[in-house]
């Protein structure tokens, strides 16, 4: 078992004719991720790579092929048409790996999906990986292995980071969920430790966040009353001064909230084992 | 990008909310002749991107145009938390009788604009906050729906305005629901609103910000930008797409991704250091992007030492090592530098800068360990 993807996972990639999205189909396909189908608007009748067919619409796509899930490699300005288009042809699961959307186009995006049983992962992600059965997104496959570690974060190569420092002392992960670092996202932290907690494979969470917002301070109120599973954190910016965007849209103190001190706080108080840095985070799960 | 005080009410005027008669002047005749096609008394206001100009001095009443005259150049002669004063902002006095605040911004966790407004004006929205929370009134919309009339007067009802002001004030919430929805801002805030003796409601200080992201729709936007504002190496770092935040320590930092970026910072500390920077390049960096960043970093003269962080994943360490022996070639650094790539072919990356007289750092706290060492002259 996994959670939000696995080998039955049947792939449409918007935006696939891009260079960004020719380049990850290809090595989500050398992965082994079903790829059903590509979408580029006026491409329809197209073949990516002589396997892959092109429609002209994620609608068009679902019905020829059954695609059940989303990637979305299209530039900013147009990526939140894209997620409207995927939620309206039934996607139930759509992972958007675009960063840069405007802030205001995610609240409508946000409002929009609330309203559907459309699950959104992103946007500004690198989107999922069960390793040895499926990737979705652009998380490389080969530095992570098979096992039973569930890794939640707001972060990319930081996240590649703790893949990596696992696999390094022989620790696996059931799936990875890049959650992504926008201040409005579709998927937070309390929902992916939701499924991590009834996912029988998962024993035990790595969680990565970063200052800005409060999801990691609501993410330790639900620790504390739902969660049997360990749980094993690391926060980054203890070093980012207030009122700066740290890179990430979402990295940002704000009126005093937000600050990596005030979240390990909260996380200690709940009972997660919060790591000093990325390369403790393996003895902390032992 | 925020605006300056000038810049948003202009905008604000657009929209249908009423603001005091005035100009911008960056001489002080200019100042004095605008208070004279305005006659009577007027306020001189400086134009800096920083809250807490009137407690700095920023901010003076003038009887008239000869006062000023001397007024303006005393506030454009000043520097306010670090900020020449280049602009000041000439308005008519009002008459007050009281004030509100009045703001629409991003309310992150409900995932939807809020307005707020309170009958406590004129002070730090924050500083409202902190002492008397029942005075701020909250109301959250519907950004697929926009602002309902009904909405507007709530809050009008809620901050006890008088009834005479109930429509005035409808139409100015409307009027800052269209500011902020259809400029992309993440912030407009009117404070003060006020009420003047003759029994007008008129928006007598004004600041917004801008989301970034949402530029490319807002060209008439992206002019107002206001670059004299702006540290010069974080202007330069946006030319290049880089991710530049100067802080006051000795280590560089140069690393791909927000996330590690801010990690290999906070690390560089718990050994011991001061990180100089946040630096993120992002995927694929090229050599040109390399040598702009190191340039950058180096540009800040308490660099001592600087620290690579690459993780290859996407990003090739060979590539990035290639980059950084191109930029190293054409920046000639003098600081000690120390490099950890990890990842895809990263082996390969370590042998190209085996011979570039770098020391090389197997994990992040070695990196660290390594970097902090170096900056204090150590091996």
């Amino acid at each position: 078992m996994s959670i939000l993807i696995n080998k039955n996972t049947r792939l449409v990639v918007q935006g696939i004719t891009g260079n960004e999205g020719l380049f990850h189909t290809r090595q989500m396909v050398a992965y082994g991720t079903n790829v059903v189908a590509g979408m580029t608007p006026g491409k329809g009748g197209e073949w990516v790579d002589e396997k892959i067919p092109v429609f002209d619409s994620v609608k068009l796509a679902v019905e020829a092929t059954g695609a059940n899930c989303s990637v979305i490699f299209v530039p900013a300005r147009f990526a939140p048409d894209s997620i409207f288009e995927a939620a309206d042809a039934g996607i139930p699961l759509i992972i958007c790996i675009t960063e840069g959307i405007a802030v205001q186009d995610m609240m409508r995006v946000r409002n929009y999906i609330d309203q559907k049983k459309v699950r959104l992962v992103g946007p500004n992600c690198p989107g999922l990986l069960t390793p040895g059965e499926s990737k979705v997104g652009i998380i490389p496959g080969d530095i992570a292995i098979p096992g039973n570690m569930g890794v939640v974060s707001r972060s990319g190569t930081l996240t590649y980071e703790v893949l990596y420092a696992l696999k390094l002392v022989g620790l696996g992960a059931s799936t990875c969920v890049g959650i992504g670092g926008d201040p409005i996202n579709g998927t937070n932290f309390i929902d992916v430790l939701e499924m991590f907690e009834h996912d029988p494979q998962t024993e035990k969470v790595v969680m990565i966040g970063e200052i800005g917002g409060t999801d990691e301070d609501k993410a330790a109120e639900y620790i504390a009353s739902k969660m049997t599973k360990p749980v094993v954190s690391f926060i980054a910016g203890q070093t980012a001064p207030p009122g700066k965007r740290m890179g990430h849209a979402g990295a940002i103190i704000e009126g005093g909230a937000g600050s990596a001190a005030d979240k390990v706080k909260a996380l200690e108080a709940a009972g997660v084992k919060v790591a000093k840095h990325p390369e403790e985070i393996p003895s902390l799960l032992k | 990008m925020k605006l300056h005080e000038y810049q948003s009410k202009q905008i604000f005027a657009r929209y249908g909310i009423p603001i005091p008669k005035g100009r911008v002047a960056a001489a002080a005749s200019e100042a004095k002749a605008i208070a004279e096609e305005l006659g009577g008394r007027v306020v001189i206001k400086s134009q800096v991107l920083v809250g807490g100009r009137g407690k700095a001095g920023g901010v003076k009443l003038a009887k008239n145009p000869d006062e000023a005259e001397v007024l303006a150049a005393q506030i454009l002669a000043m520097e306010i938390k670090g900020l020449p004063v280049r602009k000041v902002l000439v308005d008519e006095a009002a008459a007050i009788e009281s004030e509100i605040y009045f703001s629409i911004t991003n309310d992150r966790a409900a995932r939807k604009p809020v307005m707020i407004a309170s009958a406590a004006g004129g002070m730090e929205i924050e500083e409202v906050a902190a002492k008397t929370p029942e005075k701020i009134i909250k109301v959250h919309i519907d950004p697929l729906l926009g602002l309902r009339d009904y909405q507007a007067r709530d809050i009008a009802a809620s901050i006890d305005l008088p009834r005479e002001y109930w429509k005035d004030f409808s139409k100015i919430a409307t009027g800052l629901w269209q500011v902020y929805s259809q400029n992309d801002a993440t912030l407009a805030e009117i404070n003060p609103l006020v009420i003047t003796k003759d029994k007008r409601l008129v928006a007598l200080d004004g600041k917004m910000m801008i989301d970034d992201n949402a530029m490319f729709r807002h060209a008439d936007l992206a002019e107002m930008r206001d670059v004299d504002e702006e540290a010069p190496a974080e202007t330069e770092a946006r030319k290049y797409g880089l991710s530049y935040i100067k802080l006051d320590g000795s280590i560089g930092c140069m690393v791909n991704g927000a996330g590690l970026a801010m990690t290999s910072m906070d690390i560089v500390k718990l050994f011991g250091g001061e990180p100089a920077n946040f630096l993120d390049i992002g995927g694929g960096a090229g050599s040109d992007k390399v040598a702009a960043a190191m340039k950058i970093i180096l540009s800040d003269l308490n660099v001592k030492a600087v620290l690579f962080n690459i993780f290859g994943g996407i990003t090739r360490c060979d590539e990035v090592a290639r980059g950084i022996l191109v930029a190293m070639d054409e920046v000639k650094p003098k600081v000690p530098m120390v490099v950890r790539l990890v990842g895809t072919n990263a082996e390969e990356g370590r042998k190209l800068l085996a011979d570039a007289k770098m020391i090389t750092a197997e994990t992040l706290a070695d990196a660290a360990r390594k970097s902090v060492a170096a900056a204090k002259g150590k091996k």
